[in-house]
């Protein structure tokens, strides 16, 4: 365990009041700046785990620590992108964006400026009257990373947001993200089900095993960001996604003997 | 191609009940004529408009009177069902033990209580706002209720990520979510409120200065003047009309940019 991790989280489990194991015994550490995938089938828990580091719901058993010992982080230190671009239907783009900073008080006119500049930076200048109806899905999907990213968070959670995009899409999104992490370096932890998404995007790869969800393998890779032109096509990239496969069948073939 | 249609069915949906609603007077006009039915079962729509300017004079503070009540009643509705609603958000043990009794005071009648009601309330228009409003208060009360429970989880969840007061919450997320439960409710209650006024007003069955549009159709039965109860019927009709139209407008104004239910496609 390298002293420079923010959250460490030692055999976390949680059992909902209906009495479904979700996790059980989840160990994990993520470093300050890292960019780490949670992969797993669905209903591992793997979302659950999101929202135990987002604060959002305690856990049974076990403990999360983060680096300088307070058992939580303060608003505005955590961005939290849910699989939906869960936005305030009746607000603006620039409206979705600004409410972090208007609940933590800060006032209208430079929370507007913060918010545009964080919309210009997903490449959404322009949109900033657009109300969510009138965006599409990515749109809505980018607007939803800018309020996430708005409050400049130390950590940002990811839920399988590009889940419900197309392909093509969610390809802009995933390289619009790894060119956002390399300018902020923000600590980024990325659940998703997609074995090409966790590789292409992170440089730690942790399969979450189901039915009670634990961390059962990690692999890394080093790989430049922003990621280089045909890298998606590369012979590295295939091989990266092929040993996470394989790891990924033998954990799910473990588990299914 | 797609837009041709959609602009049509607008059109039509003024058009048609105005063009059908003429063709049901001229009818009922020409079968008055025809059958020679005396006035006093049933005048015609000419002999009804006749009387409804001849008499202008009394039917308009009438009307007032009435709209006045209506009114005032859907104010108070609207004040107290959504402080209620609020209330009940806040506190969901208030919401458990208060609920009920609003139930039971929207399925009692109108009519049976109104009695009541005018004995105990000093004056006559406080007693005939007091029945209105228990009639209209109601939809605005339960629609609010379920719409400030109807917040999307995970933008609960985004508001206590970002350590959101109670107060902003409400403000930010609870209110606006309600929104169209809100208009939806304010549309029934619009018509209820009119009705609980003149329901009241019958069981009341003042006259003086304060009477309105139902004291004028139980007067003008005393006299016989079925022209006069038509006139009466006309005007209360028309305000409900008319109060239906203007809060459908008020709602699709205030929630067209972003509900699903409003906008340019809707049906």
């Amino acid at each position: 365990m390298s002293p420079a991790s923010l959250v460490r989280l030692t055999g976390v489990g949680k059992v909902f009041s209906t009495g479904t194991q979700a996790l059980a015994g989840l160990d994990l550490a993520v470093a300050q700046g890292e960019f780490v995938s949670l992969l797993g089938p669905s209903g591992c828990g793997k979302s659950t785990a999101l929202r135990l580091i987002a604060g959002l719901t305690a856990p049974s058993s076990g403990s999360i620590a983060w680096s300088d010992g307070a058992a939580d982080r303060g608003p505005g230190e955590i961005g939290f992108v849910f699989q939906e671009p869960t936005l305030m239907p009746w607000s603006s783009a620039l409206g979705n964006v600004m409410l972090p900073l208007r609940l933590a008080g800060v006032e209208r006119a430079e929370a507007e400026a913060r918010a545009a500049a964080q919309l210009g930076a997903v490449g959404l200048a322009g949109f900033e009257r657009a109300v969510p109806r009138e965006l599409s899905g990515g749109m809505r999907m980018r607007v939803s990373i800018a309020r996430a990213l708005v409050t400049r968070p130390r950590v940002l959670l990811m839920d399988e947001p590009f889940a419900a995009l197309d392909e093509i899409t969610r390809w802009r999104l995933n390289d619009d993200l790894i060119t956002l992490w390399a300018q902020q370096r923000f600590t980024a932890i990325f659940v998703t089900h997609s074995v090409f998404e966790s590789v292409y995007l992170s440089q730690r790869v942790v399969i979450i095993g189901a039915r009670p969800g634990r961390a059962v393998a990690e692999l890394s890779f080093m790989e430049p960001a922003p990621r280089e032109a045909g890298y998606r096509t590369s012979v590295r990239y295939a091989e990266h996604c092929r040993a996470v496969s394989l790891r990924l069948a033998q954990a799910l073939g473990a588990e299914a003997a | 191609m797609i837009v041709e249609p959609i602009r049509e069915k607008r059109w039509l949906r003024f058009v048609a009940p105005l063009a059908l609603g003429a063709v049901v007077l001229v009818a009922w006009e020409i079968a008055v004529r025809l059958y020679a039915v005396p006035v006093y079962i049933l005048p015609g729509p000419l002999a009804i408009g006749a009387v409804l300017i001849a008499e202008w004079a009394g039917l308009e503070v009438a009307l007032l009177v009435t709209l006045k009540i209506t009114m005032m009643a859907l104010v108070a509705a609207i004040v107290l069902g959504v402080l209620l609603a609020v209330l009940f958000a806040q506190s969901k043990f208030l919401e458990r033990a208060l609920f009920p009794y609003a139930v039971v005071l929207q399925v009692t009648p109108v009519v049976a209580i109104a009695p009541l009601v005018i004995i105990w309330a000093k004056d006559v228009t406080i007693a005939l706002l007091i029945c209105a409003w228990i009639v209209a208060f109601f939809p605005i009360l339960s629609n609010t209720t379920i719409g400030l429970n109807a917040a999307e989880r995970n933008l609960i969840d985004l508001f206590r990520l970002y350590r959101a007061s109670r107060w902003q919450t409400l403000l930010r997320l609870l209110l606006p979510s309600a929104l169209p439960y809100f208009f939806a409710g304010l549309r029934v209650s619009g018509g209820l409120a009119l009705i609980g006024a003149v329901v009241a007003e019958f069981v009341a069955g003042t006259g003086g200065s304060a009477s309105g549009l139902a004291y004028v159709i139980l007067e003008a039965g005393y006299r016989l003047q079925i022209p006069k109860m038509f006139a009466a019927l006309v005007l209360i009709s028309t305000i409900g009309v008319v109060l239906f139209l203007l809060l459908g407008l008020l709602g699709h104004l205030a929630l067209r940019r972003w509900h699903e239910t409003e906008g340019a496609g809707e049906a």
